[in-house]
């Protein structure tokens, strides 16, 4: 079933073909630019080993890079229990062979995204204040989520589109900076009469390459990553029978008006809803990295024959206004007929949403080497690491711990 | 000599068309027990789970003798059955009466309030989560298993080789499919 969705990104795909056009393309007409006769796949050769140089330490650390850029720290089971749950579920519900490893952020915006490029090293990173206001059913349709992105193999896809991205903007920076402090130079000496006008239309084109193309490139690769954010939700619903959740999640996501500490222009594509979204997101459609989120929430509201991946594109369509093709039509002919779960009233207390709240504190405690003593007049003692003394008193009842 | 080459040809071509038919079945049956032991595993752990729940309810809840011992005995039930329609009635049964343990379960806040209670709680919910996932990407595979040995042309080698389609693990009552998996929150 998910082989489908892997086999068939063929939109994903040429979106991809694009980029590595557009790289070829100003890796040659650069070259040209110094060289006329050879320097052009001289160009392409450099260009095409820059963006590997740069694929391949991602691909390699570029997980352990973005975790460790966004502060996340990994929790095991017995600190997060529900947390590390759910995404076991998850795994269980795909059939996916390897548990991916669970992080946290202590952020109180609510976000989260999954890394890893290879199956048996991924990992899903969220937010305490995630964590904080979400119910589990919520917290299962966001870990869906960012599973699919796993089981699509997106971070793979985007990993080498985003170094593509960024091998083009090197390269046309480079190319600018050259041209301005004496490129320009260089060319006039080597022209001769015959071959200057030729020279001249190369300049043109490959300065307004230079500008353009990481311009383009980034529009490509922003389309790319919508279309990934939208099989995502679908793959999520069909995995968890439960299209409210995501939806009550995302609302409650986008209700936030926090923006996320250590997040940035190449990490945001990585996450569930953009962690930059103050900036314009209903300006420009072109040039966010994701899809509205009151439309993905629309989407998962008309869902109501089914899970399976048909009806979302039937609501996909019905919410755009347009046939349309999302989702590759072999992943379309699946034949399981899929109930859907029926939204649960759970209205969450005032309470409840005051001691999940200090449940997380205490999360983010123990991540922090802090330790928990139990006094028997009720009260829990947090004791930071700094604390070097071998017993203290309880400030309720005086009764003496010993550490 | 020519006839003879194109004839050996199109033997050779016919009998790779049959391998690759015969290992997918196999893979897919092998996907199929694969599945089947995930849900085994999580009723396992629903299994030892259970002691430890009504050890920790029965001081409180002192009026649900009735609910325990059902638990009780669908739990051994459960774990003596040997076809899979059997191990199927007797977990279903057992889920009812947790979740009505659940219900009574608002009744007692002083219950509610206990810290390992609420531990044990998270490890129910995940584990009866867990349980219908494995039994939805179960049923996925046996259908995948079922298509693949019934349609033409693979059915023809599954007969030869008694490939046998396999059971969905059903959920008798329809109430279950319902409700959604948890009510804990």
């Amino acid at each position: 079933m998910w082989e489908l969705i892997r086999a068939n990104k063929r939109m994903s795909m040429m979106l991809f073909v694009g980029m590595g056009f557009l790289l070829i393309l100003i890796g040659y007409v650069f070259g040209s630019f110094y060289e006329p006769d050879a320097g052009g796949f001289i160009g392409i050769f450099l260009a095409l080993i820059l963006w590997s140089i740069l694929s391949t330490v991602s691909y390699f650390g570029g997980s352990k890079i973005l975790l460790g850029i966004s502060g996340a720290k990994e929790v095991s089971q017995e600190i997060h229990p529900q947390l590390f749950n759910v995404v076991e579920e998850m795994k269980i519900a795909s059939s996916f062979p390897y548990m991916p490893k669970v992080y946290i952020i202590d952020d109180p915006a609510p976000n989260a995204f999954a890394t890893g490029v290879k199956p048996q090293k991924t990992a899903i990173a969220v937010t305490s204040g995630l964590l904080e206001r979400l119910s589990r059913y919520e917290l299962q349709g966001v870990v869906a989520h960012e599973m699919s992105h796993i089981l699509n193999r997106d971070v793979l896809l985007m990993t080498f589109a985003g170094m593509m991205l960024g091998a083009i903007t090197i390269i046309s920076e480079v190319f600018l900076r050259g041209l301005y402090f004496g490129g320009g130079s260089r060319y006039k000496s080597k022209s001769s009469k015959s071959s200057g006008q030729a020279q001249l239309v190369i300049m043109i084109i490959a300065l307004v390459l230079a500008i353009l193309a990481p311009i383009l490139a980034r529009l490509l690769y922003f389309a790319i990553s919508r279309k990934r954010e939208y099989l995502a939700d679908a793959s999520a619903v069909r995995l968890t029978r439960y299209p409210e959740g995501l939806a009550a999640a995302l609302e409650k996501i986008s209700n936030s008006d926090l923006d996320l500490q250590k997040a940035n222009k190449i990490t945001a594509p990585m996450y569930i809803v953009n962690p930059l979204k103050k900036k314009g997101m209903k300006l420009s459609d072109l040039s966010s990295t994701h899809p509205p989120i009151s439309e993905r929430i629309r989407i998962l509201r008309n869902l109501q024959q089914g899970a399976n991946f048909k009806n979302y594109q039937q609501a996909f369509d019905i919410v755009k206004g347009k046939k349309s093709d999302l989702i590759p039509s072999s992943a379309l002919n699946d034949p399981a007929k899929i109930g859907i779960l029926q939204p649960l009233i759970t209205q969450q207390t005032f309470e409840e949403i005051k001691s999940a709240k200090r449940e997380v504190g205490d999360v983010l405690m123990k991540l922090n080497d802090f330790k928990f003593v139990n006094c028997s007049c009720g009260l829990r003692i947090k004791i930071p690491p700094a604390f070097k003394q071998s017993s203290f008193k309880c400030p309720k009842c005086g009764t003496i711990h010993n550490i | 000599m020519i006839y003879f080459i194109v004839f050996l040809g199109v033997i050779f071509l016919i009998a790779m068309f049959f391998i690759s038919i015969y290992n997918s079945l196999v893979g897919l049956r092998n996907q199929v027990k694969n599945a089947w032991a995930q849900i085994d595993v999580q009723l396992k752990r629903r299994h030892d789970l259970i002691p430890n729940l009504i050890e920790t309810v029965k001081g409180y809840m002192t009026h649900e003798r009735q609910i325990m011992e059902n638990i009780t005995k669908y739990r051994s039930q459960a774990m003596d059955a040997q076809t899979i329609g059997e191990k199927a009635s007797a977990e279903n049964m057992l889920s009812g009466a947790l979740g009505q343990l659940r219900v009574q379960v608002e009744n007692y806040p002083d219950l509610k309030a206990n810290q390992n209670f609420l531990a044990l709680q998270e490890e129910l919910t995940s584990t009866e989560n867990k349980i219908s996932f494995a039994r939805q990407s179960y049923n996925d595979q046996v259908l995948t298993f079922n298509n693949k040995i019934q349609m033409f042309p693979s059915n023809i080698i599954a007969g030869m080789f008694n490939f046998k389609t396999e059971e969905f693990f059903q959920v008798e009552d329809i109430k279950e499919k319902e409700v959604p998996k948890v009510s804990f929150s």
